[in-house]
């Protein structure tokens, strides 16, 4: 029989998202964003105030990472950036080697990494205690990655999103509190002829 | 292959077919019966081509390029239907314009038995979440169903797969 050790877990989820997550993105007009489901929709809702630059998932687990290569390759005259909880990019996580084959360099990515299902009851994700985002996004050929753990990191990270030789993927360690206390619109048809007016019109 | 018809007449009919209705984005997950296509993507200046790790990419890429007012197709085998599922439920409540064209396996003259199963389910899988489904049987029927998907797609926001039947591509021999 196999005996299956549990791995030790990680003990960096210290940063509190809710100053973490504003503070790296900085001026979020910079940036068409493609926000994930749950926690990642409220804390950019909260941030944005759901300008129209801003498109938020709230299901399709999954999505956000191809999502945003697609807005990226439609609109390579803009900055781009994804948001989303570490159980979104796990779920999709192989679109990460496509983003990296493709290469936008007009990308970035920003994983809110609690290494739990904050939605569901903080059961423990994969980066709770083994699966590295970052190496894994550095291992599919996006060459600008990194762990933020403390607020030292922060202007690094924050100049890493707006790196114009992308595409860049930032791992944001944070603990287990609550994302942004913020009620969302959840209808995806209002939302995305709002995207869509606001940027043929310039926005 | 025992095809029923020769293969890069209709694959360039299509290819043209989606160009000329302003498709530029062409993803992709291989498959024999979209070499042509693929090839013609990676080749045509003003087209972008994305290979994909797994169809359910591709729904949610057109989507995004779709935020960012960019047409795009997903080549896909009928294999790939069933990893889109739960991705379609993006198409169907931003209720975005989806095209997809899809080889069928598990269909006419099928000799590989595990292409059956999902091959069976793909109709009724895609027709489940939303997505309305037209066969092409012949080569005739190519470009006149390209024009109708793009259109109810790109002018009424409908979600959209182009089926190619194996009376079309012909089927593959063991």
């Amino acid at each position: 029989m196999t005996n299956v050790q549990k791995t030790q877990i990680n003990e960096d989820f210290l940063l509190d998202r809710r100053t973490a997550v504003p503070a790296v993105i900085g001026e979020p007009s910079d940036f068409l964003i493609i926000s994930g489901l749950s926690g990642a929709a409220r804390d950019i809702g909260y941030l944005t105030e759901e300008t129209p630059n801003a498109y938020l998932l709230g299901g399709a687990m999954g999505a956000a990472a191809s999502m945003g290569l697609g807005l990226a390759l439609a609109q390579p005259e803009r900055r781009v950036l994804i948001v989303s909880g570490d159980g979104e990019f796990l779920m999709n996580v192989s679109s990460l080697a496509t983003i990296g084959h493709m290469r936008p360099s007009n990308l970035a990515m920003l994983c809110i990494d609690n290494g739990r299902y904050g939605e569901t009851g903080n059961q423990e994700s994969h980066t709770y205690r083994t699966a590295d985002l970052a190496a894994i996004a550095h291992g599919s050929g996006i060459d600008i990655t990194m762990t933020v753990r403390s607020e030292d990191q922060f202007e690094q990270a924050a100049r890493a999103l707006r790196s114009e030789s992308g595409p860049s993927f930032v791992v944001l360690r944070v603990n287990d509190g609550a994302p942004a206390d913020y009620a969302r619109n959840f209808d995806a048809v209002e939302t995305k002829a709002n995207f869509r007016r606001a940027l043929l019109a310039g926005y | 292959m025992i095809s029923q018809e020769n293969p890069s007449l209709w694959q360039d009919q299509l290819y043209d077919s989606l160009r000329r209705h302003g498709i530029t984005l062409f993803s992709y997950v291989p498959d024999a019966g979209h070499a042509i296509i693929i090839n013609r993507s990676l080749n045509d200046p003003n087209a972008t081509s994305v290979p994909l790790t797994t169809e359910e990419e591709g729904v949610a890429l057109l989507a995004g390029a779709h935020l960012g007012d960019k047409r795009g197709v997903l080549l896909m085998q009928s294999s790939g239907v069933g990893n889109c599922i739960n991705m379609l439920s993006l198409i169907a409540i931003g209720r975005f314009p989806f095209v997809t064209v899809i080889s069928m396996r598990g269909d006419f003259g099928e000799q590989n038995p595990w292409q059956f199963p999902m091959g069976q389910g793909t109709q009724p899988c895609l027709e489940a979440m939303g997505t309305r489904c037209y066969r092409v049987e012949t080569s005739s029927e190519v470009a006149p169903t390209v024009d109708a998907a793009t259109g109810m797609a790109y002018r009424s926001d409908q979600s959209v797969a182009i089926l190619l039947s194996q009376r079309l591509i012909g089927a593959k021999k063991f």
